[in-house]
């Protein structure tokens, strides 16, 4: 069983540059921020450590940190440029019975990372839940398209913070 | 039946019409009573009432359903085949009837003296699984075709062992027509069939075990022929929201029921036939006791009536109690394990009646 | 000359009789045999997470009733077990004593439903019947609490918003005696039925690493064989004061980890709360339930992800707070949306009428999948 510092400490010796740093002074849990493009070679190593086996992926989020400019819109409205989208990955192990939290940024003009689904299966459906409210495109994913809106949804991610709503979706009124 | 209504009439032609009639009414009610009695069994089984406002206890549910099924509009999927369509219940509706015609309801109500009976019911009543075929094909609809050949296959496939037991008990009797299959068995419970037959001698009671064997064999395989729970796979609600008749509404739906509840009828009249002494009386005639014979074919009609709904009855309890078996499940139970059994028997009573 | 045949396309549709609310499966067959499910989901998606950023913390609560709507306490348990963990305040023990109370009896009447339905579907009509009379009581006792019979709004941010009834501890306990003989009844008529042991036993095998990679959790997991309890694991309210088992699957009649094991689970881990209700129901302390409860909501800056144990699995939610009373994000783990990814793999190589029995052991409600 071993805690946060210690897993970053591990990380920090095998993967050198591309684990950015413990935010340690924040309640009520540590997070360690990785490099968008390395993520899958961290997961994989993080599964298969024997000190570590982290073999559950228990949530992936997608998080708009809306700490960009805001710019105002023709109508009025806050459109968000610049800054970055996150996506956080909590993983445990089911036998070491040990948790860590992990985090990537991703700029927000072209959010990418890469795909943890070949190593944890619950990835796939998580990822695909990002990808539709955020727009976070995962490279390698094998079939990333949207999940909970309907598929043909031209007018944007839903959950970042200056998402608008369309006029009209297919001939009906989308506003109430 | 039909000399006696030739000897009022004097005309061939309405006294075969009446002849024809009567069981056609006799369904008509039975309907309309079973309908009501599979709610209210159903109900008390699972701890509530059932139908309770229409009439007394819910007993003119039936009808005013049948009324509101009347004025439903007929409605034929743009794609469907609308011959075919409109044929098929027709086509069910009448392999259920036609095996009326040979089944006995008393000792003077007999549709037509046919000397090939049982050969005549099981063969008429194949017309059936046409017809469903017909259902499933013409409604275009994937659920439906599956739910028809489903339906054909296990059909056809229960037909063997039912004509099996079916070939054990002419052996036993020797004869085909179901009248004198149950004129045989005379009029105290211990003649009928399921205790070994009417003559006595040793004979009958090696057969008793054998025929209680036969009796769950051909209960189990008709149940199969009517598609009732448990192996009710073409109706499957949960599975394929209705098999073969989901595209049918209204009358035609209704047509599709009716021959449902009167091939349960039927199917549970060739077993009280067979075994259980047909329309006579375990205890004895009131007609005899009070000297006045001419009541005894009514008390007959009565005695028939009743082991008929008796077991509709237990068809119903099974099908509340049980959950529903899968479709290769339901071929296995056939093929492996009720016509070796079938076979085993055929070949026990063979020898047995040549004692 | 071979013959080509070509894979049939069925879609067992968004409204259907036996798919548990709007899910459309899209299944690919050869004949009666299955080669690819895909599920569809999103049908029932009314944007949960995106309404939860413009209210308030204590606003949210119903919100999160609506989620999983068959389990609400459980919902409701999880959501402030998370907010009071993030805001750091303790609550005074009579609320943790009924709160364990509450969560249990929800157990029981979620897994009534799930195990009804489960056996409606594989074609026994009367369990059905009988197990929904049983959640009937189950549902007064909840109606005398807090006025309502499905979606409750009862646990609070600091304690609760009703206080029980004077009746409740007596009628709790006439519950518990009264539903130990039907756990019985129920085993006789549709457990060990055999027919229903050939319908459910070695369909959809899981096996354990699967699930674990698949991330599956609660009856799903447990059935496969590993006794993994989040009130064992990470025990969050008071749940280390009690005593219980953790049922698991042993493949009794099958293979470990079959459909028949996870209903086997599930009847288990009744009989289980109601051994915590009892321990529960005598030593409630006394005091003030809504003591506790803060004037204004306004955690720190800060994330937090609690799990909880819903009857379904590991509920999780995952709270990022900007110092405002608006929470910044909450995302929801449901495990239903992660059990479902599994219908894919437990599929393959079965028959039709064995994917109603897989979707009903795996047991999904889909407003927590769609959220």
């Amino acid at each position: 069983m071993k805690n946060p510092e210690e897993i970053f400490e591990i990380l920090k010796k095998e993967f050198g540059e591309s684990i950015l740093a413990i935010d340690k002074d924040v309640p009520t849990e540590p997070i360690i921020a990785v490099d968008p493009m390395y993520i899958n070679k961290v997961g994989q190593f993080l599964r298969e450590h024997e000190e570590l086996k982290f073999d559950s992926l228990m949530v992936l989020s997608g998080v708009d940190d809306a700490n960009g400019t805001k710019i105002k819109d023709e109508d009025e409205t806050e459109v968000i440029s610049g800054g970055t989208l996150s996506v956080y990955y909590h993983l445990h192990s089911v036998y070491l019975k040990h948790k860590i939290t992990l985090k990537v940024s991703t700029p927000r003009d072209n959010p990418k990372a890469e795909s943890v689904e070949s190593i944890w299966k619950t990835a796939d459906w998580h990822e695909r839940e990002a990808y539709d409210m955020f727009g976070i495109i995962f490279l390698n994913h094998p079939d990333l398209r949207r999940i909970l809106m309907p598929y043909d949804w031209e007018a944007g991610y839903p959950l970042r913070k200056d998402y608008k709503n369309p006029e009209f979706y297919q001939g009906m009124k989308v506003p109430y | 039946m039909y000399q006696f209504l030739f000897n009022i009439t004097g005309n061939e032609i309405i006294a075969g019409l009446i002849t024809a009639c009567i069981p056609l009414v006799f369904i008509l009610i039975f309907v309309l009573f079973a309908v009501w009695f599979e709610r209210k069994v159903s109900a008390h089984m699972q701890d509530r009432l059932g139908p309770m406002r229409v009439g007394w206890h819910g007993v003119l549910q039936t009808v005013a359903d049948f009324v509101k099924m009347l004025q439903k509009e007929d409605i034929i999927a743009t794609e469907a085949d609308r011959k075919l369509f409109s044929i098929a219940p027709v086509l069910v509706f009448a392999g259920s009837f036609a095996a009326y015609a040979a089944i006995p309801f008393s000792s003077k109500l007999l549709g037509s003296e046919v000397e090939v009976g049982i050969f005549y019911v099981i063969a008429i009543s194949s017309l059936v699984v046409a017809g469903i075929l017909m259902a499933g094909w013409s409604s275009n609809n994937k659920y439906s075709l599956l739910g028809a050949m489903r339906s054909a296959a296990q059909i056809v496939s229960y037909e063997i062992p039912t004509a099996l037991v079916v070939l054990s008990m002419v052996m036993l009797t020797g004869t085909l027509s179901l009248d004198k299959m149950s004129q045989m068995q005379t009029a105290h419970f211990w003649d009928w069939n399921i205790f070994g037959g009417p003559t006595f001698g040793f004979a009958k009671f090696l057969l008793i075990p054998f025929m209680f064997v036969g009796f769950l064999i051909v209960y189990i395989s008709t149940l199969a022929e009517v598609n009732r729970t448990p192996f009710d796979i073409p109706e499957a609600e949960s599975e394929l929201v209705a098999g073969y008749f989901t595209e049918y509404v209204g009358m035609k739906w209704a047509m599709f029921m009716l021959s449902e509840y009167a091939n349960m009828f039927s199917v549970s009249a060739i077993i009280t036939i067979l075994f259980f002494g047909g329309y006579q009386s375990p205890v004895g005639y009131l007609g005899n006791t009070l000297g006045a014979p001419a009541l005894i074919p009514f008390e007959q009609g009565i005695w028939f009536i009743a082991k008929g709904i008796f077991f509709v009855f237990v068809q119903m309890w099974l099908r509340w109690t049980l959950p529903r078996l899968r479709v290769d499940q339901l071929m296995t139970v056939c093929w492996k394990y009720l016509i070796p059994y079938a076979f085993i028997n055929l070949i026990i009573i063979g020898i047995i009646t040549l004692l | 000359m071979a013959l080509k045949t070509e894979t049939m396309v069925l879609n067992m549709g968004p409204q259907h009789p036996s798919t548990h609310g709007v899910l459309r499966l899209e299944l690919e067959l050869e004949g009666e045999v299955i080669v690819n499910v895909k599920p569809h989901i999103g049908y029932l998606h009314r944007c949960f997470e995106k309404h939860a950023e413009v209210m308030t913390y204590p606003q949210v609560i119903p919100y999160t009733d609506r989620m999983d709507y068959l389990a609400s306490m459980s919902n409701n348990f999880g959501y402030v077990v998370a907010v009071e963990k993030l805001l750091g305040i303790q609550v005074p023990d009579r609320v943790q004593y009924i709160r364990v109370i509450m969560a249990e009896l929800q157990r029981i009447a979620s897994h009534l439903v799930a195990l009804g339905t489960n056996g409606l579907d594989i074609g026994a009509f009367t369990p059905f019947l009988y197990l929904f009379r049983d959640r009937e009581h189950i549902l007064s006792l909840f109606e005398m609490t807090c006025g309502a019979r499905l979606l409750y709004n009862y646990m609070w941010v600091g304690g609760l918003s009703h206080d029980i009834h004077p009746d409740f501890v007596r009628l709790t306990k006439e519950f518990v005696n009264y539903f130990r003989p039907t756990i019985t009844e129920l085993n006789n008529l549709l457990t060990f039925n055999k027919i229903f042991i050939e319908r459910t036993a070695n369909i959809g095998i899981l096996p354990l690493d699967t699930a674990i990679n698949f991330g599956a959790t609660g009856p799903v997991l447990r059935g496969s064989g590993l006794a993994f309890d989040l009130r064992r694991e990470d025990p969050y309210s008071i749940y280390d004061r009690f005593n219980f088992e953790i049922p698991t699957g042993k493949g009794l009649v099958g293979t470990i980890g079959d459909c028949w094991d996870r209903y086997y689970v599930r009847v288990l881990e009744m009989e289980q709360s109601l051994r915590i209700i009892e321990q529960a129901i005598d030593p409630i302390p006394e005091g003030d339930v809504q003591s506790a409860i803060p004037k204004r909501v306004k955690p720190p800056k800060g994330t937090v992800y609690s799990r909880t144990e819903n009857p379904r699995g590991e509920l999780g939610y995952f709270i990022i707070s900007d110092g405002n009373v608006n929470p910044f994000r909450i995302k929801v783990r449901g495990p239903s949306f992660v059990n479902l990814e599994l219908m894919g793999e437990l599929c393959k190589g079965h028959l039709v009428a064995d994917v109603i029995a897989i979707l009903g052991s795996i047991d999904i409600v889909l407003g927590e999948v769609d959220r």
